[in-house]
């Protein structure tokens, strides 16, 4: 249970902390890194993930059998990326056997 | 006594209830309803393919007929038939729970069952569906048949499995009785457990693609549809991230009532109960890795092909845990030749065939070879039919007396077991030998030479049949007019047996205490 | 905690309670990134596939309301966030103003989604087949993109519809004074649900309107 450890204080620096957050995410997308545009914009993205979850959805106070169930879910999100991802560059790379 | 039976009257009573052990036997009438119609249109196929050339119907109809059945047997019932019937009544018992987590939910998820098979069976007056029970892209956006109504059916479905899935992980984490701690619950528990992950973790990925389905039909939106840029393929990969855990969701209860039986009926504790345990767990969560398997001759890569066939293996090391520890436990058991007995044996002699043939479909070479033939279709009957419904059936006769505090007649139990492994045997032996040969499965005729086996086939049909009339007949008999049963009939060690037959409203009068491990 | 009125009869105390409706909820919300999880994997493969077609796509978009739109969800979870914070010191008037400012948030967001899609259809960017579009900046396979926006928004914006409709729910409740101090674990599974629909919007916000 999460009663009262979160305080005032850490949910306005929390919002605050997303705002800004925010504005980087606007400014990196005008600058171009090459192939690490998306890393940049996912990587700022997931930071802001990390944030509400930890401290809006109470992750970080609560038991770790919830952050465990977060986590499985998005770990076979990543499976079902991993494997049609598998099968489709190899598709293209492939020289037939058959 | 009052029990749950009959301590409240009336229709609605029944519809509006909340007691799991109601909800279960609603899950019953439902699930065994399907299972008759689904069971006709599987002994229409057989009679068409009885002669070579057109018979009884014409190919487009049979087209719809091998959907239905495959439609309605996959998410009507394998899929709610035991978690959802055997789970519902026996899970909160075994852990001496008075009920689950979240008794409205379980209801809503009954509702979601039947609505959703309303709404697919709606497609029945609106031309039918042809596109089999996979929805395979193109065909299914390109087909004037009723697609759409039986693919949101599916996807209301979906919810009644997922929330039955949720509802039992709760309950298994926060209602178990004191003292029963996760490694001395049953280990039927255990593999709801190992089914409800999959359930919950799968299912949402069946949902999306259903609806993106819906929206390629509406819309066209090109996601899967190669003239606007979309991989027919990836539905596929979508589709099978579903169902290839699905096939676990439908199998790995089955085998915790396999369990169940083999440790009452041999007398005995079940050997290597952690090994078994960690088998569960483990079929659960390798059966996230294989999906591929399903796809080697679909344009998948042969990369991603080698990959899966090497992982698919990986499934018959806790699946072969399973059946040398269940050889085991019979092992100087004192084995006591009842019903329940006879389909658990029955269970591991067809299982283990649909097994091993799923092994050598595993390998990718041979998978090519008998793509989509009869070998398939008889491969994974023996492991729906000769696993999940022996499972449903030996849970049924086991638990029987519990439901309704009446016995069966044992011999004609026995004679209906008789009827269904034989005749189950006679129908499906011959479609490996048909589909090695290269009859190809889906299609409703053949070449002149195959006729002599599909002949023994469609014989073997109507033995099932006849078996299953033998099994219900005497079953709802039994229901009304049968000897009342003691409290614990089989001598079995787990709790649900500890409760008077059949039980009171909320399980148990006195809230049970665990000290023994299970099945001690 | 025996005589709690929110207690069912099946659990042993209101802790016991708690517990299995917050396990219950984290499942729900794992199906839910399942089910998002789908589209996303779809998005990002067709991404790689069409990378050009996409950054066409992405430049239809007007960032500016994304935007908005991003941080009027976030500015709605914290008043979420709030709200169960005055409602755990039984401050309800405060409560009630939380929750109301975030409903705001949500009708926000909705009215800036239907600028937004109106432009577009206006444009003749409709998804799939009714995609009429044959302005100067047509690419091939450029209704792909287009159906992945509509979808995904759209799969969100219902989420967004839903949410609001629980916190209205919420409101009432906090009016027939059923939620205080003692029993405020409602408010904070629907706080749970709005988050999530805002972690999900963190992440389709640079994807759909930044991609390069």
């Amino acid at each position: 249970m999460s009663i009262d450890n979160s305080s005032f204080k850490t949910n306005l620096s929390v919002l605050i902390a997303l705002l800004i957050l925010t504005v980087i995410t606007v400014l990196v997308a005008q600058v171009d890194f090459g192939i690490f545009n998306a890393f940049f914009a996912m990587l700022i993205a997931g930071i802001k993930g990390a944030l509400v979850l930890m401290y809006f959805m109470h992750l970080k106070y609560d038991e770790k059998i919830y952050s465990l169930i977060f986590g499985i879910s998005v770990f076979f999100v990543f499976v079902l990326y991993f494997f049609s991802k598998l099968d489709i560059i190899t598709r293209i790379i492939q020289t037939s056997v058959l | 006594m009052s029990n749950y039976l009959n301590c409240k009257k009336g229709l609605f009573s029944w519809l509006f209830t909340r007691d799991h052990k109601r909800i279960a036997l609603l899950y019953m009438i439902t699930v065994f309803s399907f299972f008759i119609v689904g069971g006709f249109f599987a002994l229409l196929i057989r009679l068409e393919l009885f002669k070579v050339g057109e018979t009884i119907v014409n190919s487009a109809f049979y087209n719809q007929l091998m959907t239905y059945h495959g439609a309605v047997m996959i998410f009507m019932v394998i899929i709610p038939g035991i978690p959802a019937f055997l789970g519902n009544f026996v899970l909160p018992l075994q852990i001496g729970a008075k009920d689950v987590a979240f008794p409205t939910v379980n209801l809503l998820s009954w509702y979601c069952l039947v609505i959703g098979a309303f709404v697919t069976l709606t497609s029945l007056f609106l031309g039918g569906v042809d596109t089999g029970w996979t929805f395979y892209t193109p065909y299914s956006i390109e087909t004037g048949t009723a697609v759409i109504p039986v693919v949101l059916g599916a996807f209301i479905m979906g919810f009644s499995s997922i929330l039955t899935g949720l509802n039992f992980i709760v309950t298994i984490h926060q209602l178990r009785a004191p003292g029963m701690s996760f490694f001395k619950m049953p280990l039927f528990v255990w593999s709801l457990y190992s089914t409800a992950i999959i359930q919950v973790l799968a299912t949402p990925v069946l949902a999306i693609t259903l609806l993106l389905l819906v929206a390629e039909r509406v819309l066209k939106v090109g996601v899967f549809d190669p003239a606007m840029g979309g991989d027919p393929i990836l539905f596929q990969h979508f589709f099978w991230f579903y169902s290839h855990p699905a096939v676990y969701i439908m199998i790995l209860p089955a085998m915790g009532v396999i369990s169940e039986l083999i440790c009452a009926f041999s007398r005995k504790r079940i050997f290597g109960y952690k090994a078994l345990v960690f088998a569960s767990l483990g079929i659960a969560v390798v059966s996230f890795f294989v999906w591929g398997h399903h796809m080697y001759v679909s344009g998948q890569s042969e990369w991603a092909g080698i990959v899966f066939s090497v992982l698919t293996m990986l499934v018959g090391v806790p699946t072969a845990v399973k059946i040398f520890n269940w050889i085991a436990t019979m092992f100087r058991g004192s084995l006591k030749f009842d019903t329940p007995f006879l389909y658990a044996l029955g269970f591991l002699f067809l299982f283990l065939i649909g097994g091993v043939t799923g092994y050598m479909l595993a390998v990718l070479p041979f998978d090519v070879h008998v793509h989509d033939t009869y070998f398939v279709v008889a491969h994974f009957h023996y492991v729906m039919v000769g696993g999940s419904i022996m499972g449903i059936m030996g849970g049924f006769y086991y638990w029987f007396p519990k439901m309704f505090g009446r016995l069966y007649n044992e011999g004609m139990g026995q004679l209906g077991f008789a009827l269904i492994f034989i005749g189950f045997n006679v129908t499906f032996f011959p479609q490996f030998i048909l589909g090695i040969n290269g009859m190809p499965r889906r299609y409703a005729d053949y070449k002149a030479p195959y006729e002599a086996l599909n002949q023994i086939s469609t014989v073997g049909s109507w033995l099932i049949a006849l078996g299953f009339i033998v099994a219900f007949t005497f079953l709802l008999w039994a229901m009304f007019k049968g000897r009342k049963a003691s409290a614990n009939p089989w001598g079995a060690k787990t709790l649900e047996w500890q409760s008077s037959s059949p039980p009171p409203h909320e399980n148990f009068l006195e809230t049970p205490v665990v000290t023994k491990e299970a099945y001690e | 905690m025996k005589d709690n009125k929110n207690l069912a009869h099946h659990f042993n105390s209101y802790k016991d309670q708690i517990r299995a409706e917050k396990i219950g909820m984290w499942l729900f919300l794992a199906t839910e990134i399942l089910m998002f999880g789908g589209l996303f994997v779809g998005y990002t493969i067709y991404h790689a596939e069409y990378t050009k077609v996409f950054k066409v796509g992405a430049e239809f978009l007007n960032w500016k309301k994304g935007a908005i739109n991003t941080v009027v969800l976030l500015f709605s979870s914290w008043t979420m966030v709030m709200s169960i914070y005055y409602a755990q010191k039984d401050q309800i008037k405060k409560c009630q103003m939380m929750l109301g400012t975030t409903l705001v948030c949500g009708f926000l967001f909705m009215f800036i989604k239907y600028l937004e899609y109106s432009h577009k259809f206006h444009e003749g960017i409709f998804p799939g087949i009714y995609f009429s579009y044959t302005g100067s900046a047509f690419v091939e396979d450029l209704p792909l993109y287009f159906s992945f926006y509509y979808l995904m928004t759209g799969l969100h914006a219902s989420h967004v519809f839903i949410g609001m409709a629980l916190i209205f729910w919420m409101l009432i409740k906090t009016y027939k004074k059923q939620i205080n101090s003692s029993h405020y674990m409602p408010l904070e599974y629907v706080g749970l649900f709005w988050h999530l629909v805002d972690l999900i919007w963190i992440f389709l916000f640079p994807l759909l309107y930044l991609v390069e």
